[in-house]
């Protein structure tokens, strides 16, 4: 009972934080926004996917790499308040040792809620239609977010390890740029040669890509059943891997946060 | 429990053990803070204080050794030792987005008090910390000195019967730090046990019942402040001279109203001359009298108080590193 107020009351504190610091909410909003636009326009046209729009394709794949980045607000929150002796506050107090992570790692599914509607607005400038049922799309919108969510405990984890903003940007990008694109994100997974197109098969971020689409209705009839295996079952395979991310990491940053060092 | 009369002290380590690697932050520190009492900790930069703090405050596991606090084992029950202590660590931390009430009533939230008493009790710390306008201003336009009294505020917010204070005033101008004593001051006389943590002498001497001297993890002296100024480090008469040539005549004044084992102490260029005295204020008007007697010509002259570096020349033979920060006032 006392762990959920601690929790509600450490994700209250990172909701102020939000509404007080816009400079944060418009990188927040405006890089989804970018990459729309930019993919759109500039290999829009170059792309040729069989059967649907570039665009329309397109669209599921930013959704899936601008959640994979709104992690890093996780991880570069953990740091700073790590670098400023306010986790440090935190553990000296009688209080549960699981909710400082947790209320950030659930007030931070605000930051990916909000970027994920302005995608979606951009989305519609552009073109983009949900072509499926309403449920669907909620459904996809659902997956998107939880598995954000998983990808924020590996940033609590990280930012624990390594307490520095800098060091957590530098190496989110460095492991999230490969993922989101040897991956079904920005090119179909059967044009990649040979080793890639294996890894970006079994890639969560393509999983999560491909449930998307099939959840807007981005798939247009008459496009070729995916061969393996994750992508034919893309939503299942994307919800084993946020059950696993999460059952490794949250304990795993849990311990790291509670543990005298 | 053992069968005595006297209460268990507050705070009680034995032999506590730290190293990173190669280095040694603590080696074997034993200490004793009765109830109600203060103990201040003096050391320079990386004798080990912000270790031992960590370890008594359940934040850092020791190597070796044992610690409780009111009466609760640190390693063994770690939760019951944190609904007995506030920290204020050595920088304060204090969220900067957030105002200085929100600070309060989301640390009063987090020690289990309802909305209504986190808020009541906030409101008392910012009207007794002085902070009562600035409390709804986020902390960000806050000055050194005002964070540093929300962050002693935000120890407080529970009522701790023990209080861990790690450099309360390192990097505050002498206002804010004699500001910061006074309220330290109220606290301790309302019977909070109280371990703080300091570079300088003059605030161990102002705010503690006991001092241990630490150096490289280990405690080098202990006792009253007035114990350890006696025998440490007597305080000072010290003359500047406008002409050398005048030094021995000075020279003999001082030693007549030295400490009877002291020697007067005469600088590279003959001009600066000190001696230790035992009792300061009459030495200085003692010096002051001969030589306004006399026309020699006198650039300064007063009494210098032991400061660390006296404490550590005195005990180990060696000054102390170099701190970054300011020497205090005196
Ligand atoms: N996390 C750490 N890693 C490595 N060395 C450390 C760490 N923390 C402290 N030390 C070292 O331990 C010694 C004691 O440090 P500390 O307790 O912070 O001293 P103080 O608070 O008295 O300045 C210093 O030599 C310091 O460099
Ligand atoms: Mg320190």
């Amino acid at each position: 009972m006392s762990a959920v107020t601690d929790i509600l009351v450490i994700a209250n504190r990172n909701v102020i934080k939000i509404r007080r610091v816009p400079e944060v909410l418009i990188f927040v909003l405006l890089s989804p926004i970018m990459f729309v636009l930019l993919f759109a326009y500039v290999f829009g046209n170059s792309i040729d996917i069989q059967g649907s729009s570039y665009r329309e394709f397109l669209i599921a794949g930013i959704f899936a790499q601008t959640v994979m980045f709104g992690g890093t607000f996780t991880g570069a929150g953990i740091a700073e308040d790590m670098q400023k002796g306010i986790i440090d506050r935190f553990r000296s107090l009688p209080m549960s040792r699981s909710a400082v992570l947790t209320g950030r790692t659930l007030s931070d599914v605000i930051y990916n809620v909000m970027s994920v509607v302005i995608m979606s607005l951009t989305g519609l400038l552009v073109g983009w239609r949900i072509r499926g049922s309403i449920l669907d799309a909620l459904a996809g919108y659902l997956l998107l977010l939880v598995f954000a969510y998983a990808i924020s405990w590996i940033m609590a984890y990280l930012a624990l390890l390594v307490p520095s903003p800098e060091v957590i940007n530098n190496a989110s990008f460095m492991v999230i740029f490969p993922l989101t694109f040897v991956a079904n994100t920005f090119v179909p997974a059967e044009s990649l040669p040979g080793p890639l197109k294996t890894f970006a098969e079994w890639n969560p971020v393509s999983s999560v890509t491909q449930a998307s689409r099939e959840l807007f209705g981005n798939i247009p009839p008459g496009t070729p059943e995916p061969t393996a295996w994750p992508l034919q079952n893309a939503t299942l395979y994307t919800l084993i891997w946020v059950v696993v991310i999460i059952g490794i990491f949250a304990p795993l940053a849990i311990r790291r946060y509670a543990q005298p060092r | 429990m053992t069968p005595s009369n006297e209460p268990p002290p507050a705070i009680r380590a034995r032999g506590l053990r730290k190293t990173y690697g190669e280095v040694v932050a603590l080696d074997g520190l034993d200490l004793d803070v009765p109830d109600g009492t203060v103990l201040a900790l003096l050391g320079p930069n990386g004798a080990g204080k912000t270790t031992a703090v960590s370890i008594l405050t359940t934040l850092l596991s020791a190597d070796g050794g044992e610690g409780t606090v009111a009466g609760v084992d640190v390693l063994a029950e770690p939760g019951r030792v944190r609904e007995r202590i506030g920290l204020s660590g050595q920088f304060a931390a204090v969220d900067e987005v957030l105002t200085g009430r929100e600070n309060l009533q989301m640390i009063g939230r987090l020690y289990g008090m309802t909305r209504r008493a986190a808020r009541r009790r906030a409101t008392e710390l910012l009207e007794r910390f002085s902070l009562t306008e600035a409390g709804d201003r986020p902390v960000k336009g806050y000055s050194g000195g005002m964070r540093r009294r929300l962050d002693l505020a935000g120890a407080l917010v529970a009522e701790p019967p023990v209080l861990f204070l790690d450099e309360p005033t390192t990097g505050l101008d002498p206002r804010s730090r004699n500001e910061l004593w006074g309220v330290i001051r109220e606290l301790v006389a309302d019977g909070t046990t109280l371990l703080l943590t300091t570079q300088y002498l003059e605030e161990a001497d102002q705010l503690a019942d006991d001092i241990v001297v630490i150096d490289k993890g280990r405690a080098i002296a202990r006792g009253t402040a007035d114990d350890l100024k006696a025998s440490l480090g007597r305080s000072r008469v010290e003359v500047v001279l406008a002409d050398s040539a005048e030094a021995d005549a000075v020279a003999a004044v001082l030693a007549a109203h030295g400490a009877a084992d002291a020697e007067v102490d005469i600088g590279p260029e003959r001009r600066r001359l000190s001696v230790q005295v035992d009792d300061g204020v009459a030495a200085l008007s003692g010096v002051l009298g001969e030589l306004r007697a006399t026309d020699i010509e006198l650039r300064d002259v007063g009494l210098r108080r032991p400061t660390l570096d006296d404490v550590f020349l005195t005990l180990t033979g060696s000054a102390t590193e170099p701190t970054d920060t300011p020497e205090v006032a005196a």
